[in-house]
């Protein structure tokens, strides 16, 4: 049984979002990069199955981007997936997320990955089609934002607990299938200086635009939406800080939510 | 295989909401999409048509035709009372290749986005999630506003012309539309695409009793690590109760087990757009702030008064949040009579 990991890099959620003066993206300068946190529980999932399971054979790492986006590929490899692919070409740079998924569809197809994991949303642009969209053009059942995952004892499907709004779906899928990883399925455990190091050695390979079957038609009947015009969000008004002793300040509180704001 | 709608000689000028239901209730984000779809139209000429898909839907259809749509298409099978990612999809492609809609509109909720995208694909329309503004750009192309980078900044996403354009909007950010009802009604059978039986949905557990989960609730009552225990959230449970609210929670509140991971609220959490926001000491970490800086107006009670939720707050209190709480508990209920 073989496994796909796909990884994405973010700015760090700490960062401080400057917008380029163009509008048309932020300022990445300077910008430190991370593997997308809900990517983390998805690689994390992957590993542990290849340790605990004798008929998971590999865990193949994905990634769309620069050489820059190797780093978050050998971060990967370091925790324990086996090997890499690494798609960069600056073509890709201008392509929508349901492109991107059309992209990676064409490259996996055929590959034999029985389970494909995937974070349920990059903190970068907070979209999350990539998942079920690689999912539609793949004809694979998908599972968005698992919980909990428990392969069946013969490999052939799995269990699978989901949030949806104040409630728990448990859902069962006969493999192949890809699942979305939320919060609460797993922590990515530190990946350590010496696994770095001989995540280095680990197979890794590129895929240029030439390397991909079909391209660019592929990706041109689909997507192509375009961001621009970047904004800050708007400020708000100051706010009003209530004083006095507890009851008084509490008694103005929802004064002012029933008569100046009318909330509650 | 996917439906080809490019370039459509048949696109119509109408918008398509998907009007999510669950055990055969409206979901409120459902009469908010269409106060943008109707927006949206008047400047198409199009009609407002609202999709239904479910098994038993009757008061569904009788509510979202209260908020004024022009026509409602269902698709109703028994196959379709619990909702299936792969069912779905074909359920509303089918809805999206009769009517040919120039634009379809979800609620971003847990189910428009995880549905949204798969429809997308299978429709090879363009997409946008999460949008909070709509408009027909000067080339007669849907042009939407949307956050990204956790709400530290928006950026707009135009649409190519002449294909399908689908965008799920942010909940509670349109107000419910109402209108005279009475819309036209038509039924279109569920044709199964082969393999669509892959999901098979085993129970949905309601979690946490009568508790409102913290996306669908329009007041939330927060606690961060300053409460010290899973006990203490009781004096949040009990403000919660006076205010029909959600109960959500910090990650460090989370992490350290005072309540489960379901109520974090934040980046690697739930990201939450209610009415009004109370945080009770929560000190404002951009991990939390990520999660909840759409909230319409934002209530902070925290003994640091330096803390960066107050930067966000449209009312503060400096103070215990052990005494305000239930002081604020107090005055509601003494209001409520």
């Amino acid at each position: 049984m073989k496994v796909l990991v796909i990884v994405r890099q973010v700015p760090d959620s700490t960062t401080n979002i400057k917008i380029r003066p163009d509008k048309q993206d932020i300022d990445r300068a300077g910008v430190k990069m991370v593997v997308n946190p809900f990517d983390e529980f998805a690689i994390e999932q992957a590993v542990q199955l290849r340790e605990k399971r004798q008929d998971v054979t590999g865990v193949t790492a994905l990634i769309v981007g620069p050489a820059a986006a190797g780093e978050a590929l050998r971060t990967a490899l370091a925790v324990g997936c086996d090997d890499g692919l690494h798609l960069q070409d600056p073509a890709f740079d201008a392509l929508d997320e349901l492109q991107l998924a059309a992209l990676i569809a064409t490259v996996v197809k055929g590959g034999g990955y029985d389970l494909i994991l995937i974070g349920k949303q990059e903190i970068d642009l907070d979209s999350g089609q990539l998942g079920p969209a690689l999912a539609e053009l793949l004809d694979l059942p998908h599972v968005g934002a698992v919980v909990k995952f428990e392969l069946a004892a013969d490999g052939k499907s799995f269990v699978a607990r989901r949030r949806i709004e104040g409630a728990e779906e448990v859902v069962q899928v006969n493999l192949p299938a890809l699942v979305t990883a939320d919060k609460g399925l797993c922590e990515m455990r530190y990946p350590s200086l010496p696994n770095l190091m001989k995540a280095k050695k680990k197979p890794v390979k590129v895929m240029k635009a030439a390397d991909v079957p079909g391209w660019p038609a592929i990706a041109g009947h689909l997507g192509g939406t375009k961001l621009h015009t970047f904004q800050p969000p708007p400020e708000r008004p100051p706010g009003k800080l209530l004083d006095g002793e507890p009851d008084q300040a509490a008694k103005e509180l929802v004064r002012l939510l029933r008569e100046e704001a009318k909330v509650i | 295989m996917a439906t080809s709608l490019e370039s459509s000689p048949t696109m119509t000028n109408d918008i398509l909401i998907f009007a999510e239901q669950r055990n055969d209730k409206l979901h409120p984000a459902a009469l908010q999409i269409v106060t943008p779809a109707k927006a949206l139209a008047a400047k198409t000429g199009g009609q407002v048509v609202a999709c239904v898909i479910g098994d038993t839907v009757d008061a569904a259809v009788g509510a979202i035709d209260r908020a004024g749509v022009q026509a409602i298409v269902t698709v109703r099978d028994a196959a379709l009372a619990n909702y299936s990612a792969l069912r779905y999809r074909t359920a509303l492609a089918a809805v999206i290749a009769k009517r040919q809609p120039r634009v379809v509109l979800l609620p971003a909720t847990f189910m428009g986005r995880d549905l949204a995208p798969r429809v997308a694909a299978r429709t090879q329309a363009g997409l946008a999630t999460d949008v909070v503004e709509l408009k027909i750009g000067e080339d007669g192309a849907l042009d939407v506003r949307r956050p990204v980078y956790n709400g530290k900044a928006f950026c707009h996403v135009a649409f190519p012309k002449d294909r399908l354009a689908i965008a799920s909007v942010r909940p509670n950010t349109f107000p419910a539309a109402s209108g005279p009802g009475g819309a036209p009604r038509e039924n279109l059978p569920y044709a199964a695409t082969p393999g669509d039986e892959r999901i098979n949905i085993q129970e949905v557990a309601r979690a946490g009793g009568e508790i409102k989960d913290v996306t669908e609730a329009d007041v939330i009552v927060s606690g961060g690590r300053a409460l010290k225990n899973e006990d203490n959230f009781r004096l949040l449970f009990e403000l919660a109760k006076e205010l029909d609210a959600a109960v959500g929670a910090s990650r460090a509140a989370c992490d350290a087990g005072y309540q489960p991971h379901s109520r974090q609220v934040g980046l690697t959490g739930k990201t939450v757009t209610p009415v009004l926001y109370i945080a009770c000491g929560i000190s404002g970490a951009i991990q939390h702030l990520a999660g909840m800086r759409g909230s319409k107006v934002i209530v902070a009670i925290n003994t640091d008064k330096e803390a960066p939720i107050f930067k966000l707050a449209d009312y503060g209190i400096v103070g215990d949040l052990f005494k305000v709480v239930p002081a604020l508990t107090a005055e509601v209920r003494r209001l409520k009579g």
